[in-house]
């Protein structure tokens, strides 16, 4: 069994994400070869070959391009998984190279059994064991599925490679998130709203109840997107992530992009009306109440302590 | 400018899921349905297209059995021009690549100079299917769009990345857009629009006269997922449960006292 791992570069970085990559590798047992568009002052700590591309010249993000430096480098290697993480580079790119070289793609293993793959679905209330029906397989990662105890070692034997740049697609640029506002990386106590609070109007009683904690209020996507609460309060994957010593998750049902956002707190309380919830997996203490009832009561409780 | 959205009808994602008889995917009785919600904000975007550059047909696509038209109907209101409905009853058992297949042999040789999907669906969730439609079709595609601007035949696109950080990034037509939550308001249809969107026209073409593919992947099966919470679960009054959760915040987390 053969993989090759596409790790990942962003605004002059290599990410983390390749350490997972590794630690799937060898949960396959599989020799594994490495891929990055990058810069050889900054490589991954890997034991293996590393195709590199010059990002200066190949840019960062031009899909066309590096499906081309990916098919060579499938073309060179041969491997029977091709193995991405479940991010928003690895979902635009797994796709390409699938349709490219005729495989299934499984997006978001989370787990694989006697060489099937395991994915959530329907917001990981159920579980689907599929099976690739093709002799190579594309596949994506969901974050933290596959992490390694400890930082990977290693120097790889870097093979450069060249690229022209495709560019059917113009990138001019990356914009930061919207600076200013609330830091909750920093927080030790954080209340979040999520879609379970129905109405704008029940943003203040979460604001109440994190005051009255002496923290901080937070969000779920579906809120911010919404414009109920601003951006920057935003707890997840396209949002921050935190970790405090207490957070109170109401009205949030647990999708991952928000679990991966808040799951490394200390110690979760989770509210909402329905006992199966996802966010349950997570929680320290399960409340199940209406919030709309419960977190007035919490608060004034709270307040007369 | 021919315009083409794609929208799946699915079930609304607080329901109870109760998984089928043949153990490969959730029984679809008793179930709420809904558009897809990455999808209204593809066919949002459509309509913004169409009443910005006027001169415009907009063409909203579903796969599925006779009940996805309820879905349609709502993206007729909500402003696209006309409907296809590719009729089949087997669609749950469709990879991302059949599903994909078939769009795309619908779409070659439409001249459609831009096409929406959502970046994925709420109940499969493989982020496959937009990008596969356009590298089927040969078109360029820019993913998880959160942002959607067209001036004179460009579109300047942000896609959404990981921390809240965005790419900016342009293509000229035709092209591929896979729409990310947050890119724009969805309208909600007015009642005239309903009205009007009764009259429009809503054609159905079996699927199998499209085209036929092989699935890459098959489902061994679908269960729930094990349990592996060990958290206090608290129910009952509403008042007691804000004195127990209290004495636990005392007790575990030092922050009440």
């Amino acid at each position: 069994m053969k993989a090759l791992l596409i790790a990942e570069y962003k605004d002059g970085e290599i990410l983390g994400s390749y350490a997972e990559l590794i630690g799937f590798a060898g949960r396959l047992g599989a020799e594994s070869a490495m891929f990055l568009v990058g810069n050889k002052d900054n490589l991954p700590q890997y034991d293996g070959r590393l195709y590199l591309a010059d990002v200066a010249s190949c840019g960062e993000f031009d899909p066309d391009g590096h499906k081309q430096l990916l098919l060579e480098t499938i073309e060179k290697e041969n491997p029977d998984v091709i193995v991405f993480s479940h991010s928003s580079y690895g979902w635009d790119l797994a796709p390409r190279i699938a349709f490219a070289v005729g495989a299934a793609q499984v997006s978001e293993v989370v787990e694989i059994v006697d060489g099937n793959y395991i994915v959530p679905a329907c917001n990981a209330k159920l579980q689907r064991t599929v099976k690739s029906g093709t002799e190579k397989c594309v596949i994506t990662l969901q974050a933290g599925a596959f992490s390694l105890p400890d930082d990977p070692t290693g120097t790889p034997e870097v093979i450069e490679m060249n690229c022209s740049p495709a560019a059917r697609v113009e990138f001019s640029g990356y914009e930061q998130a919207e600076q200013g506002g609330v830091d909750l990386s920093k927080s030790e106590i954080i209340v979040s709203a999520g879609r379970g609070i129905g109405k704008p109007e029940n943003v203040t009683l979460i604001a109440d109840l994190a005051e009255a904690l002496g923290g901080d209020y937070g969000a779920s996507r579906p809120v911010v997107d919404s414009e109920w609460v601003e951006h920057n309060r935003q707890v997840g994957t396209t949002g921050q992530s935190v970790a405090p010593k207490l957070y109170m998750a109401c009205g949030i049902s647990g999708a991952i992009q928000h679990l991966a956002g808040m799951k490394k707190s200390d110690f979760i309380v989770a509210i909402n009306t329905d006992k199966d919830a996802p966010i349950g997996e997570v929680a320290d203490v399960l409340v199940v109440a209406d919030l709309k009832q419960f977190v007035p009561l919490l608060t004034e409780k709270i307040k007369s302590l | 400018m021919k315009i083409l959205v794609c929208i799946k009808q699915v079930p609304d994602m607080e329901s109870k899921f109760k998984i089928d008889s043949e153990n490969k995917w959730y029984d679809s009785a008793d179930l709420a349905w809904r558009m897809n919600e990455y999808d209204e904000y593809g066919v949002e975007q459509a309509v913004r297209l169409k009443e910005q550059v006027k001169d415009a047909d907009l063409t909203v696509l579903c796969i599925g059995p006779d009940k996805v038209k309820e879905t349609m109907k709502k993206a007729l209101a909500m402003g696209c021009d006309r409907g296809v409905h590719l009729v089949d009853d087997a669609i749950s058992a469709k990879d991302p690549f059949t599903v994909a297949s078939i769009i795309a042999e619908f779409a070659r040789d439409k001249d459609f100079q831009y096409i929406f999907t959502g970046m994925q669906s709420q109940d499969r969730g493989s982020a496959q299917v937009g990008v596969l439609v356009a590298e089927m079709l040969s078109l360029p595609c820019i993913t998880t769009i959160v942002d959607f601007e067209y001036t004179e035949g460009k579109v300047t696109t942000r896609r959404e990345l990981e921390g809240g950080v965005k790419a900016v990034v342009s293509v000229s037509g035709p092209a591929v857009f896979t729409c990310q939550l947050g890119l724009n308001t969805p309208r909600y249809p007015t009642l005239p629009n309903i009205m009007k969107a009764k009259k429009k026209e809503l054609l159905s073409i079996p699927v199998e006269e499209i085209v036929q593919v092989e699935n890459k992947l098959q489902t061994e099966k679908i269960a729930y997922p094990e349990k592996k919470g060990t958290g206090l679960i608290l129910e009952g009054d509403a008042g007691e449960l804000a004195d127990q959760l209290i004495s636990i915040l005392k007790e575990k987390t030092g922050v009440l006292a």
